[in-house]
């Protein structure tokens, strides 16, 4: 089967065999990522544009981390030096960014569905690095990858999500990514951020840690953010902590081979322990360099490449 | 203007429980008794053989935009989308630009309305001063300049105490009050209906809850004062339970739907189609259905479209920043007919009745009636008439509809306002 997408918007709408293939990609060029000459030539000559209208280090430095890596030429923009700040509407800054010859968009926004009406509009790849609290592709293939690398096939394997699920665009593209590998999925966190409507995408939903964190071989937390404290969504973060923050004791519920997770930027003390984000069992910064490869995995594929055919040679 | 003899319709006239194929007689802008053999040569002849001829239908949620935001709307075009519906009386909400909160606005409206409009278009005042929600607007002015009641569409009064004042203080002048019932506190942000698919789709979310406290709370205060409050699009399944309990009680409430909310459902945001965001918002499969029961059991008093012009360039937005509403004139018929005659089995005069006499009698409007002496106000459709809706070539200013592009069945054919026929199709056309 051959990858067929220009644009990666969700991964609600990709198969697994497409995950696989990303994944696959990915693998292939992670060995890049350990050689002395770290790059290749794929994408010599593409421009790839970063389109990022809300505040990012991480996801936007891997992206163009990872278009550096495939010899693209990258131009960042942000959302302050961009003329949405003039009240330019996103179409218009888009169509401008296409008539300045960009070969891709990797966009950036704080309004759900964004990349989607985007990719409407552009004859141009759109690829969605974070749309409002809709998905987050490349940071839920990131997570998985690192899932698989770590555990092999996740085909019944108990992953727990916890934290602020509702507004987050990380747990949604790895509810759909997990649930195509066949995981068997908790989202559990205060009833206020992990409401009853998710257990449609056919993930469970508990607000119980204990039996939720029992035997699970994966553990992702979600940061928490204090701004939901004003809207009522929990008390306080001190009672957050109390109540589903990670400590040693609630880790050792886990299986004893579990790894844990977080996309990062990560509030110690919140939501985890400092002790348990540098542990052993902590595997939080290998998905900040997986992020590299999976990146440059679906750069390289939403510009036709295959993957089977990936070149690694400089 | 000529003498009209409609001639061979199926004639449904719900006030007077008419549905016999007859003819219509009109002069002097009047239903009258049939013409005399010389008047009858010299007036025009209307074939509507096949045909449903009723009276003229009344919308009492529209906003023709103007003044203000001309751009999307005027009475002008607005009138003429209304006419092509079949429409011959509308109610326009008072959020213009500037809102029309006092005397002065309305007479501006007044003019415009006497100036450009094709059919009778009649004005709403605001219940707070700009529609802020804080200090009362000239009520008693606003009825003497002539609004036919007063509402902050789209702004739901927020102080319970303010409504009950709004209330109280127009209850003296039997001034209908209309609200959109919406706790703001619950929406902050809130882009579509809570539930299964906003969780999906990473939108906010629009809980039932917001409108079902507010539709609950008019009831009460509506009680208590004995003011006539009609609440606006009704959405949510709880909502028109509440309506229903409370009209049991005798409580002088009534309540509408549109035909987008009982036709639609949040399913269809699937694809961030900002011409399906709306405020209320389209809402569940239950809620949806709840709205025709309503309807068919008379908790819903009538149909009204909300009509909500907005350009193609203010639509064409990231879903969190399009504005709320799509227009609805030119195809509300087509919808009812579609939704609760063929697929909920809503007998043809049922129907017709929600879309004239129910709607005109909330707002005590000398409307839908095909009686003689009465303002000769005419509808004449085909109820099976397949044909492709073209927003763009509507007669509204904006093109906003989610059923643009779509086969729709059922077509107004020929509407009369005050005996002058202000739309009409060629025979093939």
């Amino acid at each position: 089967m051959s990858w067929t997408r220009r644009h990666l918007l969700t991964l609600e709408e990709l198969s697994l065999a497409e995950i696989d293939q990303i994944h696959a990609t990915a693998t292939a060029f992670k060995k890049i990522l350990k050689r002395n000459v770290k790059k290749v030539p794929a994408l010599r000559g593409k421009t790839i544009v970063n389109l990022f209208l809300e505040p990012s280090t991480r996801t936007r430095m891997a992206f163009d981390m990872a278009a550096k890596r495939l010899s693209a030429d990258v131009i960042s923009l942000d959302g302050a030096s961009s003329s949405t700040t003039k009240g330019e509407t996103l179409r218009d800054t888009a169509q401008n960014i296409q008539a300045l010859n960009a070969d891709m968009i990797v966009l950036r926004h704080a309004a759900s569905g964004s990349p989607l009406y985007l990719s409407r509009i552009l004859d141009i790849p759109v690829i969605n690095a974070g749309d409002g609290a809709h998905e987050h592709p490349t940071q839920g293939l990131l997570d998985t990858f690192t899932m698989r690398e770590r555990l092999g096939n996740m085909k019944g394997r108990k992953v727990v999500i916890l934290g602020d699920i509702l507004f987050s665009r990380v747990a949604r593209s790895n509810i759909h990514a997990l649930a195509k590998m066949g995981a068997a999925v908790t989202l559990c966190g205060p009833s206020t951020l992990v409401p009853h409507w998710f257990t449609d995408l056919g993930v469970k939903v508990s607000h119980d840690l204990k039996s939720s964190l029992a035997d699970a071989e994966v553990v992702m937390l979600l940061r928490i953010q204090h701004e939901r404290q004003s809207s009522g969504h929990f008390p306080s973060l001190g009672e957050y902590t109390s109540m589903f923050g990670l400590n040693k004791t609630r880790a050792s519920w886990l299986d004893p081979k579990a790894i844990i997770m977080h996309p990062g930027p990560i509030n110690r003390g919140v939501e985890i322990d400092s002790e348990l984000a540098d542990g052993e069992r902590s595997v939080i910064l290998e998905q900040v360099t997986n992020g590299i490869a999976v990146r440059m995995a679906v750069l390289y594929l939403c510009f036709g490449g295959q993957p089977e055919s990936v070149v690694t040679a400089d | 203007m000529p003498a009209l003899w409609i001639q061979n319709a199926r004639v449904i006239d719900p006030a007077a429980k008419r549905d016999a194929v007859g003819d219509l007689f009109i002069d002097r802008g009047q239903f009258v008794a049939p013409l005399s053999a010389a008047a009858r040569k010299r007036a025009r002849k209307i074939d509507a053989r096949g045909l449903v001829a009723c009276p003229g239908l009344v919308d009492i949620h529209v906003h023709f935009r103007e003044p203000g935001q001309t751009h999307k709307e005027t009475i002008a075009t607005g009138s003429r989308a209304a006419a092509a519906g079949g429409f011959t009386t509308v109610v326009c909400m008072p959020n213009t630009s500037p809102p029309a909160d006092n005397a002065g606005t309305i007479q501006f409206i007044k003019d415009a309305v006497k100036r450009d409009a094709v059919i009778k278009v009649l004005p709403t005042g605001c219940i707070t001063v700009g529609m802020k929600g804080q200090a009362l607007a000239p009520i008693g002015s606003l009825k003497r300049a002539g609004v036919v009641a007063i509402t902050d569409d789209g702004d739901c009064v927020q102080s319970n105490e303010l409504m009950r004042r709004a209330l109280e203080y127009a209850r003296m002048f039997d001034l209908p009050v209309m609200d959109h019932c919406q706790d703001a506190s619950m929406t902050q942000g809130a882009v579509m209906n809570e539930g299964v698919v906003s969780t999906r789709l990473g939108l906010r979310g629009w809980p039932n809850a917001a409108e079902d406290l507010i539709v609950a709370r008019n009831a009460i205060l509506s009680e208590y004062t004995g003011a006539h409050v009609h609440m606006q699009h009704i959405s949510s399944k709880f909502s028109v339970d509440i309506l229903r309990r409370a009209k049991a009680r005798g409580v002088r409430v009534t309540g509408e739907a549109t035909p987008h909310h009982f036709a639609l459902t949040d399913e269809m945001l699937s694809g961030y189609d900002t011409h399906f965001k709306m405020n209320p918002p389209l809402r569940t499969e239950a809620d949806r259905l709840e709205l025709i029961e309503g309807l068919k059991d008379g908790t819903l008093d009538c149909i009204a479209t909300d009509h909500a012009p907005h350009t193609d360039y203010e639509k064409d937005k990231e879903f969190d920043f399009a504005p709320n509403g799509i227009i609805g004139l030119e195809t509300a018929l087509a919808i009812s007919l579609d939704v609760l005659v063929r697929k909920s089995r809503f007998k043809l005069p049922t129907v017709i009745d929600l879309l004239t006499r129910k709607a005109a009698r909330i707002l005590n409007l000398p409307a839908g009636t095909l009686a003689e002496g009465a303002a000769a106000d005419v509808c004449i459709f085909d109820p099976e008439e397949s044909w492709l809706y073209d927003a763009k070539a509507g007669f509204s200013k904006s093109i906003n509809s989610p059923w643009h592009g779509q086969t729709l069945r059922g077509r107004v054919r020929l509407t009369v306002c005050d005996g002058t026929v202000v739309h009409e199709l060629t025979r093939n056309g």
